[in-house]
């Protein structure tokens, strides 16, 4: 008898980690841009940050054929919504679809973790923060992907967050202003990238604010 | 008096114990742990008048680095230096057994070790336990016979080259040698191959990282050349100083001395005799 088991997997892991911190005013999203598979580095320039809307950036670390199948769907549902609307989706409506268009496919889901950031309708910062299956939440910041584990703890050590069962709600938002909110990015990647070995090469960091959206860059260790 | 079988001392070598209870556990799902993998790379090359050893120093555990700057390169014999990769503890155990077996050769013989006395003493360890003590070896030294290099896989083969790499960054660093060793290289041109072999490792496997060690051995002498490059500095340092406030919140402290709570219940036997 010959084996039985599947040997091939339809999934694969391109590692990456990102990042997103909501503030008053603004909304900081990170990634490296490192796509690596096993012990291979398959490109040092992949950029895991995807404009959804005006006012909604998604950042995914995971699958990167997946993701990009995600973002595809995604943006042809957006420009129905625009047809339909004669607007661009807000980030919470955004939020909304993401979790759906991921638990459309709970049984063969898309192997993609993201983080969904952008300004809500009164201009605060938002992020949304999701499993593979559309299990989401609106939090003040989140990390995602292979150096997760290391990021989160510093993030809830520095950004301590109200619990989300506190009456009355309270701000999810950090106190923290839009220069120490990169700052910390900045400082939070370089010390993931000295532990994680699928986190380096480059940082990407996308700030939303009233003013728009801008990009900057920062090197990484390319070990 | 109760028969109590009396065990006979333990003979040395690995016990395997637990062998029994391991293959249980795993039959019902439980995961072994991992072990700490020096996921490396490591090269040796002859030049004109002897060896030159090179290894990363990133030591990985899955996918987090858990040494950033570990030592490959082992010592065998003041001639003869060896660099490891696979389990950490492995290429450790093994090459500070055999120096020890050298170290009582010498004194038995009174004359340098030879490079193929490490190699038969490796091969025959690694070869007995059929690829479970997993240690890929780059052996390399300087003795009568002239300069040696071998390779040793973790079943016990080996190979006599004059040049060789191993480990999960060898085909990059192999890639380098292939486009550029010859014959005859002068030991500055060696190091230089050497540390840009090491490199193309460092940069293109994941499991290699961080900083590049050298050791150079030529007839009666070595230099081991720690940290010769280090192209890995940190990226970001922030201007802010960043502060950890609240600690573990002490609550209630109170402390129960022991020797008020000794009771002593008065009669008990007084011992005869």
């Amino acid at each position: 008898m010959t084996k039985q088991q599947a040997n091939w997997s339809p999934y694969d892991n391109n590692g990456g980690s990102c990042v997103a911190i909501a503030g008053a005013d603004y909304c900081v999203m990170a990634a490296d841009t490192r796509m690596s598979s096993g012990y291979n580095i398959l490109t040092r320039e992949y950029s895991k940050i995807c404009k959804l809307a005006d006012k909604a950036v998604m950042a995914s670390s995971g699958f990167q054929a997946d993701v990009n199948a995600l973002q595809k769907q995604l943006a042809a549902k957006h420009l129905t919504y625009q047809h339909q609307h004669n607007k661009q989706m807000s980030c919470p409506a955004m939020a909304q679809l993401l979790s759906n268009t991921l638990y459309y496919k709970r049984f063969f889901p898309y192997y993609a973790f993201n983080v969904l950031g952008g300004l809500d309708s009164e201009g605060k910062g938002c992020v949304f923060t999701y499993d593979a299956v559309g299990s989401y939440e609106r939090v003040g910041y989140s990390s995602q992907g292979s150096g997760s584990t290391l990021i989160m703890p510093f993030l809830d050590n520095q950004l301590k967050s109200p619990s989300p069962l506190l009456l009355p709600a309270q701000d999810a938002v950090t106190p923290l202003s839009e220069s120490e909110a990169v700052d910390l990015v900045k400082t939070v990647f370089a010390s993931a990238t000295e532990r994680d070995i699928y986190t380096g090469d480059k940082l990407e960091i996308v700030v939303l604010n009233a003013g728009g959206i801008h990009r900057e860059y920062m090197e990484l260790r390319k070990d | 008096m109760s028969q109590v079988a009396v065990e006979a001392p333990p003979k040395g070598g690995f016990s395997f114990d637990l062998c029994r209870r391991n293959g249980m556990l795993s039959k019902k799902g439980v995961p072994p742990p991992s072990y700490r993998k020096t996921g490396t790379t490591i090269v040796g090359l002859i030049f004109q008048d002897g060896v030159i050893l090179g290894a990363d120093t990133r030591a990985t555990e899955g996918p987090i680095v858990c040494d950033k700057n570990c030592e490959k390169i082992h010592y065998m014999a003041p001639n003869i230096y060896c660099c490891g990769a696979g389990t950490a503890a492995d290429t450790e155990a093994v090459t500070d057994m055999v120096s020890s077996q050298l170290q009582l050769h010498r004194y038995h013989t009174g004359r340098e070790s030879r490079v193929v006395t490490a190699l038969t003493l490796l091969k025959s360890h690694l070869f007995k336990y059929q690829g479970h003590v997993q240690a890929a070896l780059v052996l390399g030294g300087v003795d009568a016979n002239g300069p040696h290099l071998h390779t040793i896989y973790p079943h016990g083969s080996t190979d006599t080259l004059p040049f060789a790499t191993m480990g999960s960054g060898s085909l990059a660093a192999m890639s380098v040698f292939e486009s550029k060793y010859r014959e005859g290289l002068t030991k500055e041109e060696g190091i230089k191959l050497v540390c840009e072999a090491i490199c193309s490792g460092i940069f293109n496997d994941l499991g290699s990282g961080s900083n590049v060690d050298v050791c150079v051995i030529t007839k009666g002498q070595k230099e081991y050349l720690r940290n010769h490059q280090l192209p890995n500095p940190r990226t970001y340092v922030s201007s802010k100083r960043f502060s950890f406030p609240k600690k573990t919140e002490v609550l209630l402290t109170r402390i129960t001395p022991l020797k008020e709570m000794v009771e002593v219940i008065g009669g008990g036997d007084i011992m005869e005799e």
